[in-house]
Formats: structure tokens, sequence, C-alpha cells
């Protein structure tokens, strides 16, 4: 009965989003734009038949219903409800199900928002949206199909993958990555919009996207840190980061995004590099689908084995005519999209802005190209190779310390005009800073020049921005006798763009700190130890406790118990685990960190014996790791800063709301 | 829309789709191993399951590659949890009971798993003519370079490897790679005669429990 209809109600959005985006042309072909009122009632009626189909499958799952294929594939009525509802993205056939609930959810949003808007753009956005949509609803129906009967049915299911089910940030990651890689659609939508209704040259159309590219990049922002914090606590290998395929696919567009969200400035403030955004805007939303290939459909060898039959021929086909039409249209548009400005100055803020897209377009190619590779070389030569991570990090630890320096200049450069004599007194802080984290990291220990640049551009970057704020408010108390809190707040409240975005730069400082530390001073040391043995790393000594064996309804878990000393008193104890699941032959390691400030003891159980006589364990000094989290959460406080209406903005938008009928 | 503009980028995109289609074709996982041609990395590993007639050897009885010289050896790593390991189970060990009493030697090798599991399944896939060995520690599939079981291993006469197979084999493939490294060590040794003579093909060993202990 819930499989009819989930699967039902696929069917249906799939005839529906198709008359939709079928109408669109059609009704500003002939002039008939009552009809369009239909094309957007398309996009809220896929959206409600996706949520009955999504929310059909998540009661499935609950119910432990398995005369569904989905539920008989990842269900087990031994898994904790929670990690139930969740397997809803733990595998290929589910997470295309959210995926279509994400876009349809998009869609609305972006049609409900701009129902008023006069002109052609909306409806040739909400054409795009429709058939991104369809070709979501044709996988689902195809290669991807949830909803097949199982008979006979059986009484119980192997449960979701082990690794998706032991940890608490697999119902956080997913969610963020989806909402993240989705909404790049939007961004993408309104450009093909922009191009078909031929606004492409005005810049209005520009405002109206930037805020969804910023929930968009917001979104993917926390997922890749979440990413890598679920990566940190769950693999055990103590590392957050390691270049896999799937690591490079939502990281590719992300550095497009990036670069767009800072270029799109240029050309609203001078009129310039329109084609130039417009590329990154499509480009960003191509590379989502490119990444979506990459991982899905077996082409390239990752250890996310996400590898299913004929849905890659389906996911060619899509970047094919995605590809295709969107490089006919930017191309055939780029006639109108000229410059209005040009440099006026070398040392400006468009330089900067200039120099840093530059920089995280080669880092894009950096990593598609290192992606790729092992195809190229096999197709060219025949061989096969792997491009691993001495190569990623040799091309990209430069490119990453320059764009430290970048982000702490470009904040104090001016628009336009050369630098003047008032620049002098912006950079003091900067450089102050600079120095000292230079210094610091000198003092520790730190010898490779890029750890040292890094760390000292880190600094730099950290005082050129946080001046910002400092020398704005002081200005307000001067002028206006505030004090220094009340000037602080209202200064940040009149430009949230702005100081949102040196907000998320402060974020970005955070986490170039913790991955340079741990990637500099990080220690590891592996031994076997009898309980009241104790081993020392870095200073952090942990001693054996105890071993212990546990049964829980879904798993088995071998502990052990470990005292993390303060000279002889014991300050904590955690319990690295290893938990062996009925349908995986190996344990899952379930490492265990213990935070501090200045970073992480990390303990991962290696090893036991049966007898509980003695336990190998790894302990890992991880500094500053906890800073790479906390630097994600101000990044996305930047993000929503940005995202948040200005005081102006929203008396705009309330007053002339009933204007135009 | 300016149409050269647009036919020439749509001109560009067609390399790009043409790459993915032709690595659509391909499977990532089947790597080729750097091995053959190459001395055969060296083991002694221990007899859990004993095979059955003449290939037997007794379980607890040491392994050695050294030993083997002069002989093929068939080394098919597999698991009792890979499903794949059950495709091709009954074929292996059938064509390895018709090379009884001459120099080849099959050998089971576990991964990645304990003896008892390894035992119960080989009583139910009905026996394993051919003795299998445990691999603690998976030390000796570290040093063969394994990605995944089954992987099977065939050695020449000269301790090198000579081919390397990913995934479940057919009895033919087994037979023909066998034959025909038996085939090049008849030929090897015939050369060789008028030389000083190298060490023929070992039948010695065929059969007996021997004990190791002496060996260098």
């Amino acid at each position: 009965m819930i499989r009819l209809i989930a699967s039902n109600a696929i069917l249906v959005a799939l005839v529906v989003t198709a008359l939709g985006a079928i109408l669109t042309p059609v009704a500003i072909l002939r002039g008939r734009r009552d009809w369009l009122s239909f094309s957007f009632a398309a996009v809220y009626t896929n959206f409600a038949l996706v949520t009955v189909s999504t929310l059909a499958l998540v009661w499935g799952l609950v119910s432990h219903d398995f005369s569904i294929s989905y539920v008989a594939q990842v269900g087990s009525r031994a898994t904790p409800t929670f990690y139930t509802i969740i397997s809803l993205w733990g595998a290929l056939e589910g997470s295309i199900v959210f995926w279509a609930w994400v876009l349809g959810m998009y869609a609305a949003a972006v049609v409900w928002f701009n129902r008023k808007r006069e002109g052609n753009l909306v409806p040739y956005a909400a054409m795009a949206l429709l058939l991104v949509a369809l070709f979501f609803h044709i996988l689902l129906l195809g290669p991807a199909n949830p909803f097949q009967a199982v008979f006979p049915v059986p009484f119980d299911g192997p449960g979701p993958n082990p690794l998706l089910q032991n940890h608490i940030l697999m119902g956080v990651h997913p969610p963020l990555l989806y909402l993240g890689y989705v909404g790049m659609t939007v961004p993408f939508a309104f450009a093909v919009g922009a191009m078909l209704s031929g606004e492409v040259a005005s810049d209005d159309w520009i405002r109206l996207t930037r805020r969804w590219t910023l929930v968009a990049w917001g979104f993917l922002t926390a997922a890749i840190i979440a990413g890598m914090w679920w990566s940190y606590e769950v693999l055990g290998w103590g590392g957050y980061w390691a270049w896999d395929p799937v690591e490079n696919a939502s990281f590719i567009p992300w550095l497009t995004c990036t670069a767009y969200l800072h270029s799109v400035m240029v050309q609203e403030r001078r009129g310039m590099l329109k084609l130039w955004n417009l590329n990154l805007m499509v480009g960003t939303f191509v590379l989502t689908i490119l990444g979506t290939f990459l991982t899905r459909s077996g082409i390239i060898s990752s250890v996310h084995a996400f590898t299913q039959g004929t849905i890659g021929y389906y996911f060619l086909g899509f970047i094919a005519v995605v590809l295709l039409s969107t490089l006919i249209l930017v191309a055939g548009n780029s006639d109108k999209l000229g410059s209005e400005g040009k440099l006026d100055a070398p040392l400006s803020r468009e330089t900067a802005f200039l120099l840093q897209n530059m920089f995280f377009t080669v880092f894009m190619f950096t990593v598609l190209i290192g992606t790729l590779f092992p195809l190229v070389a096999e197709l060219v030569r025949g061989v096969k190779v792997s491009v691993g991570t001495p190569f990623f990090n040799k091309m990209s630890i430069p490119l990453m310390v320059a764009l430290l320096f970048l982000m702490g200049v470009g904040p104090v450069l001016p628009w336009r005009k050369g630098a003047g004599p008032e620049l002098k007194g912006k950079l003091t802080a900067g450089v102050v800073l600079g120095l000292l984290f230079g210094v610091v990291g000198l003092v520790m220990g730190a010898r490779n020049a890029y750890a040292v640049l890094s760390f000292t551009f880190a600094g730099f970057a950290l005082g050129a921005n946080v001046g910002e704020f400092v020398r704005g408010a002081n200005a307000r108390v001067r002028a206006h006798g505030e004090s220094w809190l009340v000037a602080l707040s209202r200064l940040v409240a009149g430009n949230r763009r702005r100081f949102g975005g040196y907000v998320a730069h402060i974020g970005v400082v955070l986490v170039a700190l913790g991955v340079t530390a741990s990637g500099t001073f990080k220690k590891e040391q592996e031994a076997t130890l009898t309980p009241g043995q104790s081993m020392t790393v870095s200073g952090h000594t942990v001693r054996f406790k105890n071993a212990w064996l546990r049964e829980e309804k879904q798993r088995q878990v071998v502990g052990a118990t470990m005292e993390i000393m303060d000279g002889t008193r014991v300050s904590a104890t955690v319990e690295p685990r290893m938990n062996y699941y009925p349908t995986s032959q190996q344990p899952v390691p379930t490492p265990q960190v213990k935070s501090t400030w200045s970073g992480d003891i990390y303990l991962n159980l290696m090893a036991f014996k049966q007898d509980g006589s003695n336990v190998t364990v790894k302990v890992i000094w991880e500094p500053l790791v906890p800073w790479i989290w906390f630097g994600g959460f101000v990044i996305c406080f930047g993000a929503i800063l940005g995202i948040l209406p200005t005081r102006r903005e929203a008396a705009v938008a309330s007053a002339p709301a009933g204007g135009t009928p | 829309m300016n149409w050269r503009r647009a036919s020439i980028a749509a001109a560009a995109a067609a390399p790009i789709i043409g790459l993915f289609a032709w690595g659509l074709t391909r499977d990532p996982n089947n790597i080729p191993s750097p091995l053959p041609g190459r001395a055969a990395p060296s083991f002694a590993l221990a007899v859990f399951s004993p095979g059955q007639g003449g290939l037997m050897r007794p379980a607890g009885d040491t392994v050695r590659l050294a030993d083997l010289k002069g002989k093929v050896v068939v080394l098919n790593f597999w698991a009792s949890w890979c499903l794949a390991c059950r495709d091709e189970h009954a074929a292996l060990s059938q064509v390895a009971a018709t090379y009884e009493g001459q120099p080849v030697q099959f050998l089971g090798v576990l991964y990645n798993d304990v003896p008892d599991k390894g035992r119960a399944w080989i009583a139910e896939m009905g026996g394993q003519s051919y003795p299998s060995v445990d691999d603690p520690g998976a030390r000796v599939a570290i040093d063969y370079g394994l990605y995944g079981v089954p992987e099977t291993f065939f050695l020449d006469g000269n301790g090198r490897v000579a081919f390397k197979n990913t995934g479940p084999v057919t009895p033919g493939m087994v037979r023909l790679k066998v034959d025909s490294l038996m085939a090049v060590a008849a030929l090897q040794a015939s050369a060789a005669q008028p030389a000083p003579a190298p060490r023929a093909p070992a039948k010695d060993r065929a059969g007996g429990p021997e004990k190791t202990g002496g060996a260098k």
C-alpha cells in the first residue's frame, strides 16, 4: 500500500513536471501569460508529490515494511529508530528520493518568493528547475527505483551499512550536503532564466540570485566541514581529509561558488566580469552534476562505494544535455555581456578579487584534473594510475597560503583608486599579528616554509579582518557617541553582507590554523598495554584500565576503558570501542576523542586479547583540530549574517508588496 | 544569439562527454598487478584445512614457498565471507584434483577470516581438494598487493609470478595457465640439460607429509 502510494506519486510528479516545463515556453511564445500560473502550480504540485513519496519511504522504513525493495535493502528491526530514519540517505535509491525532495522544496520556494516578479525570468527559471526535477524522477522510475515490490516479503533486513549507523553526524552531514549541492541548481536556474528571457545584461537578476547562492554556499560549507568531522570521529585514522574523489566532488563546486561570491561584487560595483560570473554560476551547477556522476556511476574508483548498474549512463546523458545547452546558451549570449568598467588602479580591491578568482579557478582545475587524471591516463596511455594525497597537497598548499594572504589584503584595499597613505594604518594590526603567529609557529617547531607562511598569513588575515570591525566601531563611537558594543552591532547591522563576509574570513582563519597545526605538529603512537600500564604521546599520558564486552540490540561492542592522566590524577575517562555488526565481517572502529582548546587526544582501539589481558591502542595528539569545527560554525554564522535582509531591504520589500497586480 | 560562438562551445563539450562515455565501459577496480614477471613474495603459512586424497597436507604443517621450487603454484586468496569465492570454488577444487601427482601445488590462502569459519565454509561447500593455509594479520595478502577476494596468482617453477586473476576463475582459464606454465618449465628443463643440471621439477614432495624444520 505504502509502496503503491509512493511510486505512483513519483509517476504523477514525472508527468506534472514534464507538462509544466513544456507549458512555460508555449505560454510565453504565444503570449498567454495567464497559462504561466499552471506551470507555477506544477512546481508546487511536484513538491507536494515528492513530499508524499519521501514521507511514505520514511514510514516504510520506520514500520519495517520489507515489501519495499529499499527497506529490504537497508532496513533492520534491530536498528535504532534514529538510524532507521536517516537510512533514507544511506544508499543510492533513497538518496535520490531525498535529492528530488530537496530540489522540489527549493523550486517551490523560488517560485513562491518571486511569483509577483514581472518578466519572463522567473517562469524560465521555474522551467529549468522542473527539467532538472524531471531527470531525477526518471532516475527514480528507472535505475534507482526504491519502490520495487519484494516477494516473498522477508521478515527482517540486513540494516544500513555499519559505518553509516555508527555516529550521530550521519544525521547531519548528508542533509547539509544535499541542501548545499542541490541548492546550486537555483542560481543555475536563474542564470538560464536570465539568458532565455533576455535579461542577462541587467544586474537585477544577479541581485535576485545573490541570497540563494549564499544559502546554498552556506549549506555546502557546513556540509564539507561536517563531513570532515564525521570522517575524523568515525574512521579511526585520525585525519579529516584524504582527497578521495567523493570529497573532491563536494569541494570542486565549492571552489567555483566561493570565487563567484567574491567576483560578483565586482560586477555589482563596477559592471565588470559579467560573462565570467555567468560562467562561474552555471559552472558550479555543472560541477555538482559532474561530481555526482563521478561518484555514483562507478567510473572512478573511490573508497565511498556507491557504484550501481546503469545509473551512470543516465547521468552521462544528463551531463551531455546540461553541458551542451548551457555552453550554447552562455556562448550565444556572450556578446551582450561586455564590461562597463575597467581596472583603474593595480592596487585596488578589484585586483584583489581578480587574483582571488584566478587562484580559486586554478585550485578548481587542479582538483578536477587530479580527480579525472586516472581516466585520462588510461585512455591516452592505457595505464592505470592513481592520484593521491601527495599530488593534491603539493599543488594546493601554495594556493591556500596565497589565498590566506589575499584574504588579509582584500578587505583593506579600497575600490577603484590605488591605495593611499591610510593603508599603512589599516595593515598594522595584521602585520603585527602575522609576525607574532609566524614566530609562535617557529618556536613550536614548525620548519616547513609553507607551514610558517600559513601561520603568518593566518595571523595577518585575522588582524586585517578584525581590524575592519574595530575601526568601523571606533568611527561610530567618535561620530555618534555610542558605546562601543552598540556601535559594533549597528555597524554590522548596517552592512550585514560586508561584515558577514569578514566573519566568514575569521572562520576560515580558524580552520586554516587548525589544519596547519594538526598537519605540522600531529604525533601518534601505537602500543600494546596491560591493565595499569600507560603511554605518553606529546606530553599527554593515557592509562589502560580494563577491557570489556557489551551486547547491544543491533551489535556487540568491545571497549577499552582508558584514563587520561593529569600527573597522578585521572582527569577524564574515555572508551574507544570496536563495534561488531552481524552484517559486517570486520569490526567498525569507534575512536574516542577528548577535546581541549589546544587540541584533541584521539584514541583508537586497534586490537585486543580475547581474555582482556591486553589491548593495542593508537593514541594521536591532534593539535588545534577542534578549531576547524569551531571555525566551520563561524563561517556559517558569517553566511547567515549575509543572508538576513538588511533593514533597508526589509523596508523596500514591505512597502510596494501589493503594488503590482 | 551568437551562433558561431555557441557552436564552438558545443564542440568543446564533445570530447569531455566522449571521455566519460568511454570511461563508463571500464572497470576502475580492475587494477593490473605489477607482480607478473617478478619474484613472488615468499611465505611460510600453517595449513588449517588439509585438503583431500593425494593433495592432502596435514593440518598444522607449514607450507613455504621456498620448498615449492620447481612446481607451478596456484595461490588462491579467499574468505568465508566472500560471495564471489563461492562461484569459483567448485571449479577450482575439481581442476586441482585432476593435477594430482604432477608438479603443481594448489593452495588456498584464507584472507581476513578465522580458520573455524573457513573450515565450516569448506564443509558447507562440499569440501576442498587442495589444502588451505591461514594468513594471520593478512601479511602475505599485503605482500601480494591484494585488492580484494578472490584473487588468484599463478607462479611458475622458478618462483616468479606469471599471471594474476582478479575475481572468480573459470576451469578452462586455470587449466590453460597451469598447462602452459608446466610446458614452459619442461622446455626450460630440457634446454638446460647439457649445462650443469638445475634442479629438476621435484616430484618427491607432491604427497608426503614433511617436517620442514631443518630447511633453510
